[in-house]
């Protein structure tokens, strides 16, 4: 019940943190990508203060046996850097553009824009279940 | 500073990015695991069959939209201009969702949590897909798209 709580917390705080950056907005998204055109830098800023807690927070893991609320640290542990990671970057890439949106934003403008949030979640979806069972 | 960029919002992004980050640095410590979203989300869904715990997963994906609905309520709305059209929503998700899953993770997962943890295969796929939405972008300015 502790980790549900504490998962709960954190989702929400990064969904605030989302929505209070500009980042649930697709358009301002677009422009960070639009060099060529109305440029808008607030993701590097967004991006710049995310690193900041978590550089910290790497810093810590690396000291501790445990995390606070779980029995052991479950992190991904693969180095390879292969077709799949950088083909999966660009077709990830390619979507962000087009639409302004990754993930996160989109799950949380259902609460914002639901509508439209609908369609982008449900593609999303869709796009992770053909990936399923496709490999 | 930003006076070039008069429509940029620096002071927000900053303190936004800083509640994100504070977010996955709860998930590492907390919980001992990487605030992805895109994993977290088919994890929530049983798109995935491994990875976090679905209590937790699906907690952490029904607070994304909690906290922004908060702050809407507090800030009295949430500027959210969405493409005029649904094709771009579609086919946006489609190669995000499809993408995210091949390239095991997203702005996140890579972006946030990899970053920071100097994770060379987070590097890459944050540079591939920053390039990939540049180049996605000038083509749409190129052909009249924006």
């Amino acid at each position: 019940m502790k980790q549900i709580l504490v998962a709960l917390f954190a989702g929400a705080l990064f969904g605030a943190g989302l929505a209070f950056s500009g980042m649930a907005d697709p358009a301002r998204v677009q422009g960070f990508l639009d060099l060529f055109g109305r440029w808008d830098p607030t993701l590097a800023f967004v991006m710049g203060g995310a690193m900041i807690p978590m550089a910290i927070a790497w810093i810590i893991q690396r000291r501790l046996d445990k995390p606070f609320a779980d029995a052991h640290f479950s992190l991904p542990g693969t180095t390879l850097i292969d077709r799949k990671l950088t083909i999966g970057a660009v077709l990830f890439g390619t979507g962000w553009g087009i639409s302004g949106l990754c993930p996160g934003p989109g799950l949380a403008d259902l609460a914002i824009n639901p509508l439209p949030a609908l369609a982008f979640v449900g593609a999303l979806l869709a796009g992770m279940i053909a990936h399923r069972v496709t490999s | 500073m930003l006076g070039a960029f008069p429509h940029a919002m620096p002071l927000e992004g900053l303190i936004g990015g800083l509640m994100i980050g504070v977010a996955a640095a709860v998930m590492l410590l907390g919980l001992g695991r990487i605030a992805g979203v895109s994993g977290l989300a088919a994890r929530a869904t049983g798109i995935a069959d491994s990875g976090a715990p679905r209590g937790i997963a699906i907690a952490f994906v029904i607070g994304l939209p909690l906290g922004a609905f908060i702050i809407a309520q507090i800030a009295g709305g949430i500027e959210t201009r969405f493409p005029p059209s649904v094709i771009p929503l579609v086919i946006g998700g489609l190669l995000v969702g499809y993408g995210t899953r091949l390239g095991s993770g997203c702005t996140s997962g890579h972006g946030v949590c990899g970053m920071s943890r100097l994770s060379p295969r987070s590097l890459i796929a944050t540079a591939i897909f920053m390039a990939s939405g540049f180049v996605t972008v000038a083509l749409m300015r190129a052909g009249g798209l924006l």
